[in-house]
């Protein structure tokens, strides 16, 4: 799933610039970032609540490409400019986690776990 | 690479939750330029910001000190923190003494330990209370 067909899901807004050519398949929820390191494999996008520098690094060691923030949260500008730097695309949606996954996973969109 | 080793040392700074993990996303992007596998450049970092974040959590923040050679990776990650009183229990699965300040950055959920183990190849922890920690993660780049 193109960028763009993932932020008309979820009626989202792309806050990064650089959004080449990713196609996701995978995709994992959670807020707790431990939780994302020890148990998520393989995917390509994380959705969390969570908004601190630390999910864009998370998502950077995890070769997580794509972060869409639920619940209308929205990152500050310094970790949209560190997400940019690593080339790691950032959405924001007013979905909430369940929500903003289910649409996804109706789509298409699975997750690759423990 | 013959024989050649590349050194590096960082300092990791304390309490700092907006640098933490600067250390390994520079040694991410040697380990991307020198070619070394996708899922080698993964355990290590994933071993190496676990145990850089829980020198800020817990260590005061510290040093790393990172040694490749044409084999291997040899990271050392030491702190002058309060040190692991129990290692044996703060090596199980969702143990934790994080307190909430840390929760709520998304960490503190007592998988750390566990999570380095995991994902390398020879984990060492050295600790004393009130002294500090040293932690030693080593990966192979191609398995015996």
């Amino acid at each position: 799933m193109k960028i763009t067909e993932i932020a008309e899901t979820l009626n989202a807004e792309i806050l990064t610039s650089n959004n080449g050519d990713i196609d996701v398949q995978t995709a994992c929820s959670a807020d707790l970032m431990s939780d994302v390191m020890a148990f998520s494999k393989e995917n390509t996008m994380l959705l969390t609540g969570l908004v601190n520098p630390q999910v864009i690094r998370t998502a950077e060691m995890m070769d997580i490409r794509v972060v869409v923030f639920v619940r209308g949260k929205k990152p500050l500008d310094n970790m949209i400019e560190m997400a940019e730097e690593k080339g790691i695309v950032l959405l924001a949606t007013q979905y909430p986690l369940f929500e903003a996954s289910g649409r996804l996973y109706q789509k298409g969109i699975r997750g690759r776990g423990v | 690479m013959n024989n050649t080793v590349i050194v590096r040392d960082y300092i990791i700074p304390a309490d700092d939750f907006a640098l933490a993990g600067e250390a390994s996303s520079s040694v991410r992007k040697i380990l991307t330029q020198l070619g070394v596998a996708p899922d080698i450049i993964k355990r290590t970092s994933i071993a190496m910001y676990e145990a850089e974040i829980n020198a800020v959590i817990h260590g005061h923040g510290g040093k790393a000190h990172v040694e490749i050679d044409e084999n291997k990776i040899f990271i050392r990650i030491s702190d002058e923190g309060p040190g692991i009183a129990d290692l044996e229990l703060a090596m199980q699965e969702g143990y934790s003494t994080a307190p909430d300040s840390v929760r709520e950055m998304g960490f503190g959920a007592g998988m750390g330990l566990s999570n380095m183990k995991k994902h390398s190849d020879i984990l060492n922890i050295d600790t004393e209370v009130n002294r500090g920690t040293i932690v030693d993660i080593t990966v192979f780049f191609n398995k015996p």
